[in-house]
């Protein structure tokens, strides 16, 4: 097969190659989201939590879900809430909580704490602090947490196709199917591009707001 | 203006951090909280602005119980300023400097002439520092800003928590003039915690010991010095401080001698030795060999006398030591051969001949100075007929 047979089958094909690669891109992008919506409050509720096995229990459900395996989790889904986009989104969003939950957790934790001491002094109040103070310092942990999900979850979609989702994942199956070579290459190189082009993208985003924030602690003179 | 009255504070796991604390600081003045850690000071302090509450007593400013001040209201009308600065990181200086007018409210260009005004307050250039971030500013611009921060929404009270603690001591010295500076024109009502006692003697208008939750003594330093109320109080000001008879027989020479005088090696020329006495500011120069044996003096009348000699170096003209003593010696036999010989200076050697230091008047007076009165730097005088360079 030469180049110009390839080229030839991507311009054929080329409605369902997009329609697969946005799909893709959909499901990533509510799977991530939902998981942000979730994961950053809960995230900030542990942190100003002290009843320390509730931190514990948390952490625990999020590592076990981390843990089973994705095909094992659609299949669980499956009978429960049937097949689609839907379901498919919910599973890939259960990954996507521990990841944002650590780091998250980790970023407010690594604020110095003679910050919050000066701030809570000077008279901000709870809300004050978190938006102004917190918000910012953790700002970079959490927003590496979102890139290392959304790369995860990208290559997880991939499978979201067995529940019947669609996506990228859908291009190897069916290629997989008809003995397809092209297909199965255009869907797992599709996959691999959207993932480093979206972590690219999320890199650029951080480094654009964090531009001017300074995380490292300032400088203790002891 | 600030009144504790039976305050108690007892925390959840039983530990009693402060004992019926009744305490009145003063409109204007500084008062200076002090003693060892643990003793209660910082806690007593976070009373003042509701960072702790009383479990027991009041809490009173300008007659007003502040338990019935939402907490956040009064933090931002009482400047605070902590140990280790806690500027915020993702913030301009002048960000940073705005903090508190900001969340009270006031338009942009006051603030803008406010934080202008405040970094010209300590000698930082407006237009250099106001938009740099905190970690690039050194530890003692750092809690200069610290200072500047407490002031910009003007407030009569202001809190210091050892806030110069972690500072190197040239920066802290520089500091605390500052504030001293500062305070002279602002008369703010200062509440300031350090375990420092020269910190406190240096800064205060009135110091109130602490120890285990109670308060030992308040007073003036003065008062305190002078009549410390117990055995803590007096170890806690320092025994240096307090020789109230100092005996000579219990100084050694070692205590009293200059360390480093002026001293050179018998090669020298003698346009070279002018030189390093003008420089030095002395008027003679002990000669002492490159193996730290002690070979001689030389004064600059001998010198100029030879000037014109140009081959002559300070192994011709130098005389030695009649009287030498030895380390270990007590002051008393040093004074004693300075006043029975009109000597004026005594050399002190260690080790057969090799020398280490030098008995002048100038290094008497000084440690005198230093335990007969608080040791504050303005209070040692300058003794200018002495061949000691500093």
């Amino acid at each position: 097969m030469s180049i110009t047979d390839y080229w030839d089958f991507l311009v054929s094909r080329r409605a369902d190659i997009w329609t697969a690669f946005l799909d893709h891109l959909q499901i990533t992008f509510w799977a991530v989201l939902l998981g942000c919506i979730v994961a950053i409050p809960v995230a900030v509720l542990l942190v100003g939590n002290r009843i320390s096995w509730v931190n514990s229990l948390v952490f625990t459900i999020a590592n076990v879900l981390q843990t089973i395996p994705s095909l094992a989790l659609l299949a669980i889904l499956l009978p429960l809430i049937g097949v689609g986009r839907t379901p498919a989104i919910l599973a890939l969003f259960l990954y996507s909580l521990m990841p944002i939950l650590r780091n998250t957790y980790t970023g407010f934790q690594a604020v110095d704490r003679n910050v919050l001491e000066a701030a809570r002094g000077m008279g901000y109040s709870s809300a004050q602090r978190l938006f102004q103070i917190q918000m910012p310092l953790a700002f970079p942990y959490i927003m590496s947490g979102i890139r290392v999900t959304t790369v995860y979850i990208i290559s997880w979609a991939t499978l979201a196709t067995l529940i019947g989702a669609g996506g990228l994942g859908q291009l190897i199956v069916s290629g997989m199917g008809t003995n397809k070579k092209e297909l199965i290459v255009t869907g797992a190189l599709l996959a691999v591009l959207l993932a480093l082009a979206v972590d690219f993208v999320l890199g650029r985003i951080e480094k654009w707001i964090t531009v001017r924030v300074k995380s490292e602690p300032v400088a203790n003179t002891q | 203006m600030i009144r504790f009255d039976h305050v108690n504070k007892t925390y959840e796991d039983g530990f009693v951090a402060l004992k019926d604390i009744n305490l009145e600081f003063k409109e204007g003045e500084l008062t200076v909280l002090i003693g060892p850690s643990g003793c209660g000071k910082t806690t007593l302090m976070k009373h003042i602005n509701r960072l702790n509450n009383p479990t027991k007593g009041r809490v009173l400013i300008k007659d007003k119980n502040i338990a019935e001040i939402d907490p956040v209201k009064l933090r931002r009308s009482i400047g605070y300023v902590i140990q280790n600065v806690g500027l915020f990181p993702h913030m301009t200086i002048a960000q940073n400097v705005a903090v508190v007018p900001k969340l009270l409210g006031w338009d942009k260009e006051k603030i803008a002439r406010r934080v202008d005004e405040l970094l010209k307050l300590v000698n930082l250039d407006p237009d250099t520092y106001r938009s740099r971030y905190p970690s690039e500013l050194s530890g003692g611009q750092q809690q200069r800003i610290g200072v500047i921060r407490a002031l910009a929404a003007e407030a009569d009270i202001i809190l210091f928590d050892e806030p110069f603690s972690a500072l190197d001591p040239i920066s802290r010295e520089q500091l605390q003039d500052e504030l001293v500076r500062l305070q002279q024109d602002l008369k703010k009502t200062i509440v300031f915690v350090t375990h420092d006692m020269d910190e406190a003697i240096k800064i205060a208008d009135t110091i109130v010991l602490m120890k285990d939750g109670e308060v030992m003594q308040t007073g003036s330093p003065e008062q305190i010095l002078r009549h410390p109320a117990n055995d803590f109080v007096k170890t806690f000001i320092g025994t240096k401080r307090l020789y109230a008879e100092p005996s000579e027989e219990t100084f050694l020479v070692d205590d009293v001698m200059a360390s480093h005088p002026v001293t050179a090696y018998p090669t020298r020329g003698l346009a070279e030795s002018i030189k390093l006495m003008q420089k030095s500011r002395v008027d003679s120069l002990v000669v002492v060999d490159r193996a730290g044996e002690l070979k001689g003096h030389v004064s600059i009348f001998q010198v100029l006398d030879k000037y014109r000699e140009e081959n002559r170096t300070l192994a011709d003209l130098m005389k030695p030591f009649e009287y030498v003593v030895e380390v270990g010696t007590p002051v008393s036999v040093a004074l004693n051969l300075l006043n029975d010989h009109r000597l004026p200076y005594v050399p002190v050697v260690k080790d057969g001949n090799r020398f280490v230091g030098l008995i002048t008047k100038g290094s008497i007076v000084r440690h005198l100075a230093e335990v007969y009165t608080p040791a504050t730097e303005d209070a040692v005088p300058v003794v200018q007929d002495e061949v000691v360079a500093e």
